[in-house]
């Protein structure tokens, strides 16, 4: 891992966060529509999750990328381990694979 | 900015040449993309570090001047059964 500043912050939302999700916009106001689609699942699914948007940091916006090996936005992270983009993010909820990941990993559903 | 469908599928081949792509230009913009690309090398591998294969070929031109390209990987069919000895056919 490199010495990116902006890593450790990362490193921590993702240690802090069971399930977090790095997006352009706010799961409430998503600006762009393949952020919208994976807040979407999430919340279809009923699971806890915090958004960061990455257009308030730029920083975090680079450095996602970077910390990831991944060049697109929106990402989604479980327990510590990116699970991947919109395009796998969807595939996973629609064949139910998402929800069994958040089952197994014990995350934490909304009330 | 956009690219062309031919572009992209010359690099993803450029560094896997066995892939099979399929490039669709999903608005007729040249600039959102779907590609279904199936090589050997995704064998074993999480979609995770199949899409970044897929990404490397591209060299940094997803996520700039290539907008969208919605991604769908595989190993070509019949290729888990070589995993799997079942003894001659």
């Amino acid at each position: 891992m490199s010495d990116n500043p902006v890593f450790a912050k990362i490193k921590k939302e993702i240690d802090d966060n069971s399930v977090v999700l790095f997006m352009k916009g706010t799961p409430m106001m998503p600006q762009c529509g393949f952020s919208a689609a994976v807040a979407q699942a999430l919340t279809m699914l009923n699971v806890k999750f915090k958004g960061i948007d990455v257009l308030a940091d730029q920083d975090i916006r680079q450095g996602i990328k970077e910390f990831s090996s991944w060049p697109t936005i929106p990402q989604l992270y479980v327990k510590g381990e990116f699970v991947g983009g919109c395009d796998i993010v969807r595939e996973m909820y629609e064949t139910g694979e998402l929800k069994k990941l958040f089952d197994q990993k014990g995350v934490d559903y909304a009330a | 900015m956009a690219m062309a469908a031919a572009e992209i599928e010359r690099l993803i081949k450029e560094s896997l040449p066995d892939a099979l792509v399929t490039i669709e230009d999903l608005k007729g913009d040249g600039d959102h993309y779907a590609a279904h690309v199936v090589s050997a090398a995704f064998a074993g591998k999480t979609r995770v570090q199949q899409h970044q294969l897929v990404y490397k070929a591209l060299q940094g031109r997803m996520g700039g001047e290539l907008h969208a390209l919605a991604l769908q990987t595989s190993a070509p069919e019949g290729n888990e059964a070589a995993f799997q000895d079942k003894g001659p056919t």
